[in-house]
């Protein structure tokens, strides 16, 4: 074989760099749409406790709840206001978890008490009690950024996963319940 | 004349009509955003409070700064910044430690440098370097390939009639 053959073979290859690059310029692009698709930010607070506050309930607005009387037991902490309106989609399904046993702490986050009162009259109190956060401190400690999230926090009072969005059938069974049935199991023990 | 006429005409009506318009300003600035109102001890503060607020990135709107945006987590971070600067006297680091403990490397405009940024950081050095080596190599190769080639005889005869005779 001459080498000028050889020569031509390796400039016909030099030929399909730019379609690589090309091609990994596309990879990339294509997980970008999809990772800004997601719109999540990773929870910063993720194994870290509950951070600490003094704030009223919605029920009893005289009576002050801290972090300390959130432990004992797993629960979701879920974070809503009247004004969202993924909130009210969110709702019902919070309603039937609260039947079937699971612990679920609501925080009235940036709304106004009447408000948030009326809709719980009118759409059923999946809550066992909601903090008001009316100047939304407690959810800038949480890292929350927009309403409904929802925190799953241990017996311990640590923040073991972080959902942003409405929790769902979806969301609950394939998600949520695993983690919540596995830090049950670990209370129990 | 017609009633409309008649009724501008009226000093009374014309009172009545501003008062009109000066409650349909009223409602509508209302219902515009809140305007925030931040006191400073000082000209320092306030610098480092515009700064920061320009250097934090809007965790909800996601391509704003706080101190663009009008979203309530925008506000709320606004405040925050303004609490920590005017009440605990923090420094750039302790307020930037502070959101990022929250928010995590989103809220930054400009990342820190770790593991996951190395490509953001040093991406187009490598991708300069690249077009700089390409660069090169084109040019050594459309070098000509001997520049001090001699003229024989011929070459320079033919040289010598068209310069005609000249040099």
């Amino acid at each position: 074989m001459s080498r000028v053959e050889e020569k031509g073979k390796k400039s016909r290859l030099k030929l399909f760099v730019p379609l690589a690059f090309f091609m990994t310029f596309c990879i990339l692009l294509y997980v970008g749409l999809f990772m800004e698709s997601k719109k999540e930010l990773p929870s910063a607070l993720l194994n870290d406790p509950v951070p600490e506050f003094s704030l009223p309930t919605l029920k009893k607005p005289t009576e002050t709840v801290t972090q300390a009387d959130l432990k004992g037991q797993v629960y979701l902490l879920n974070v809503w206001g009247s004004w969202c309106p993924a909130c009210k989609v969110e709702h019902p399904y919070l309603v039937k978890l609260a039947k079937k046993g699971v612990r679920i702490i609501g925080l009235s986050y940036k709304d106004e008490d009447a408000d948030a009162l009326r809709w719980l009259q009118r759409l059923d109190d999946p809550y066992e009690f909601n903090i008001v956060d009316k100047e939304g401190r407690l959810g800038v400690n949480l890292g929350v950024y927009g309403a409904p999230e929802t925190f799953l926090v241990d017996k311990n009072g640590i923040i073991r996963y972080k959902h942003v969005g409405i929790v769902d059938p979806r969301v609950w069974v394939e998600i949520l319940k695993p983690k919540y049935e596995r830090l049950q199991k670990d209370a129990i023990q | 004349m017609s009633f409309l006429t008649r009724f501008f005409m009226t000093r009374s009506a014309l009172i009545r009509t501003l008062a009109a318009i000066a409650v349909v300003f009223m409602f509508s600035s209302a219902q515009a955003a809140v305007i925030d109102n931040y006191k400073f001890e000082d000209t320092a503060q306030q610098d480092q409070f515009f700064r920061l607020n320009n250097e934090l990135r809007c965790p909800q709107c996601q391509n704003q700064s706080i101190a663009d945006s009008n979203a309530p987590i925008a506000q709320d971070l606004r405040r925050e910044v303004h609490r920590m600067i005017v009440e605990e006297e923090a420094d750039d680091d302790t307020i930037i430690q502070f959101m990022l403990d929250r928010y995590g490397d989103f809220v930054l405009y400009k990342p820190r440098i770790s593991g996951k940024t190395a490509a953001l950081w040093f991406g187009p050095v490598v991708l300069l370097l690249i077009g700089l080596f390409v660069l090169f190599g084109l040019v050594r190769k459309h070098r000509p390939e001997s520049s001090n080639e001699t003229l024989d005889e011929e070459d320079k005869a033919e040289l010598d009639k068209i310069l005609g005779g000249k040099d």
